[in-house]
């Protein structure tokens, strides 16, 4: 049942050797391992904000990306809005789904597996009664998140996939934020 | 050697054959955990038929049975008389030091200058229960692993089960024949068929190999070690007992417990996914066997490869369950062990409270060693009949560091 070992050369262009060279070293230093992840948000106008994302802090230094990522958040039209982004809750959705597939290609990795395609389809349940305050039995977000994976690989059986997509939910941050609690502490400065 | 469980006695008998002069320090009386650390309907997982200890092993008439605490406690203690192992019971060790030379034990009794020590004190001296039973309101009573002893002992009503290794899956079965509500938080493991082709799936861990497995082939051995037991109980009806089971009896399976808010239990919603988890382990363990039995041409030995049915998931599975409105009375936190090591002053013990050994030699303390504990140096290291091979390799080791020791002082 042990891993089949990994020719050198990256499958699916995953990096896993470096990974895994991380994971050894952060057990001997686990403050290493503290990260801190960072964006910051300013209202445009309406419900359209603008958040951006550029610096983290993580194996006990200041880190940041190559560039400042960008993203524009508003509400669709149908809430009399102006539609200039996409909404918060489907940035989640993007969120969950970019974790899963991320995961999907490095767990494949680890296991030799050849990837030709990755896709996945998503969808989010929500009664808007919540977030309207119309009935406060019902809950403001999702009631329900399904992902459908679609996966093309060289030589993996069906189990195979399977395996892999249940090792990436296992080892993803976005799935473990959503469907588990998660602290949120809100100040005004 | 300390401890006077299976794992020490099986030592303590290597040793004997080795003409190694030794001692074995008892707190209370041979087989003590198992006299006092165990619920009352508690059988066995393994059968009759792996009692085996050096020079010892089940004679009944029942080799597929599995023996009850009281046949368990007489197994070891009468191992310990046949074997004339020199226990010193009732002889609690208060601590270990390291001194030139070897080590200086301390009891109540009195100390022992040694130049090597055993630990065979085990890997389940207290319960393991989550920081978050500190926000469980205090209308509901907790029990764990190590105090609970039959449903009677619970206050009436609704039953809260956390975890679901072997002990949560059994004390939840029970709870439930009691009539009681029962809710199961599962989080990750081990599923299996109690029986597989006709014999116990026990049985087969052994005969493929697959115990075997040393602990220096395991890809990832913190985690191997860590791992839950699986979903077993010993029955005369051999049934199998594991999550389609539990929830055709009733009991209501909720994901992982992840938080209790303002007396409000919260659980994960990726139940799903650990259920599918679970189902392609135990599938990918049957297809270890059927190609053990294949590959050494003994098909015909056992009936066909059975698949059994994924586990299924609840059409709607409750994300919260409040613990204060009166529908669930107590908790049992079947959440796992972990050893003691306070009495150690030597510093060999982890930031998580574990011994850093290799294999059971203890590391940067030479004459130190450990029996007993989780795939210590196979998988099978914990079970009854996985003591011998670990006790041989440990004494073997040991013996050889007595001569060096002994050479070095010439």
């Amino acid at each position: 049942m042990a891993e089949k070992k990994v020719e050198k050369k990256l499958k699916n262009g995953v990096n896993v050797d470096a990974l895994l060279a991380a994971r050894e070293a952060l057990k001997q230093a686990p403050q290493a391992a503290k990260f801190t992840w960072r964006a910051s948000c300013k209202w445009q106008t309406g419900t359209h904000s603008r958040s951006k994302v550029k610096g983290f802090h993580g194996l006990g230094a200041e880190q940041k990306h190559k560039t400042e990522f960008s993203f524009d958040v508003d509400h669709p039209e149908i809430f009399a809005s102006e539609d200039i982004g996409a909404t918060p809750v489907e940035y989640v959705l993007v969120g969950l789904a970019s974790c899963l597939t991320a995961g999907v290609a490095a767990v494949a990795e680890n296991r030799g597996i050849k990837l030709r395609s990755v896709e996945a389809q998503l969808e989010g349940a929500m009664d808007i009664q919540g977030i309207l305050g119309i009935d406060s039995d019902v809950r403001n977000g999702f009631d329900d998140i399904k992902v459908t994976f679609k996966i093309d690989a060289e030589n993996a059986s069906k189990k195979d996939i399977q395996a892999l997509v249940a090792q990436s939910q296992k080892r993803s941050a976005v799935y473990d934020i959503v469907s588990n609690p998660t602290n949120i502490t809100v100040v005004v400065a | 050697m300390i401890g006077a469980g299976h794992a020490g006695l099986a030592t303590s008998r290597v040793l004997a054959e080795r003409s190694i002069e030794h001692v074995v320090l008892e707190r209370g009386e041979v087989a003590n955990s198992w006299r006092r650390e165990r619920w009352d309907s508690l059988h066995l997982l393994t059968s009759n038929a792996q009692a085996r200890l050096p020079g010892y092993r089940y004679d009944g008439a029942d080799p597929g049975g599995y023996m009850a605490m009281p046949e368990v406690v007489a197994f070891i203690a009468g191992y310990a008389a046949a074997t004339s192992a020199p226990v010193r019971a009732q002889t609690a060790v208060t601590s270990v030091t390291a001194v030139d030379g070897g080590y200086r034990v301390a009891t109540e009794a009195g100390e022992i200058a040694c130049r090597s020590v055993v630990i065979a004190s085990g890997a389940c001296n207290a319960a393991h229960v989550p920081a978050l039973r500190a926000a469980v309101p205090e209308s509901v009573a907790c029990f764990t692993a190590l105090d609970y002893r039959n449903p009677a002992q619970l206050p009436g009503g609704g039953v809260l089960v956390v975890g679901a290794s072997a002990t949560g899956a059994q004390l939840a079965d029970e709870l439930r024949r009691s009539g009681r509500r029962v809710v199961l938080a599962v989080g990750e493991h081990v599923r299996l068929p109690r029986m597989y082709r006709g014999r116990d799936v026990l049985w087969w861990m052994e005969a493929s190999g697959v115990w075997n497995q040393r602990y220096d082939e395991i890809d990832d051995l913190t985690r191997a070690r860590r791992l839950p037991s699986p979903q077993l109980v010993g029955t005369p009806e051999h049934a199998t007992l594991d999550l389609n089971t539990l929830s055709a009896a009733g009991v209501e399976l909720v994901g992982r417990l992840s938080a209790i808010r303002d007396g409000r239990a919260l659980f994960s919603g990726g139940l799903r996914n650990l259920f599918a988890l679970a189902d392609l382990k135990m599938d990918r363990l049957l297809d270890t066997f059927d190609e053990w039995a294949r590959s050494g041409g003994r098909d015909g030995e056992f009936g066909p490869p059975e698949r059994f049915e994924p586990t299924r998931v609840p059409e709607r599975s409750p994300l919260e369950l409040d613990l204060r409105s009166g529908g669930i009375s107590s908790i049992v936190w079947a959440t796992g062990f972990r050893p003691e090591y306070g009495w150690l002053r030597v510093p060999v013990v982890d930031h998580k409270g574990h011994l850093r050994h290799d294999g059971g030699v203890v590391e940067n303390a030479p004459g130190l060693y450990a029996i007993g504990l989780p795939v210590l140096r196979r998988r099978k290291s914990t079970f009854i009949v996985g003591a011998e091979d670990d006790a041989r390799d440990i004494v073997a080791h040991l013996a050889g560091y007595l001569d060096g020791a002994a050479k070095a002082k010439a």
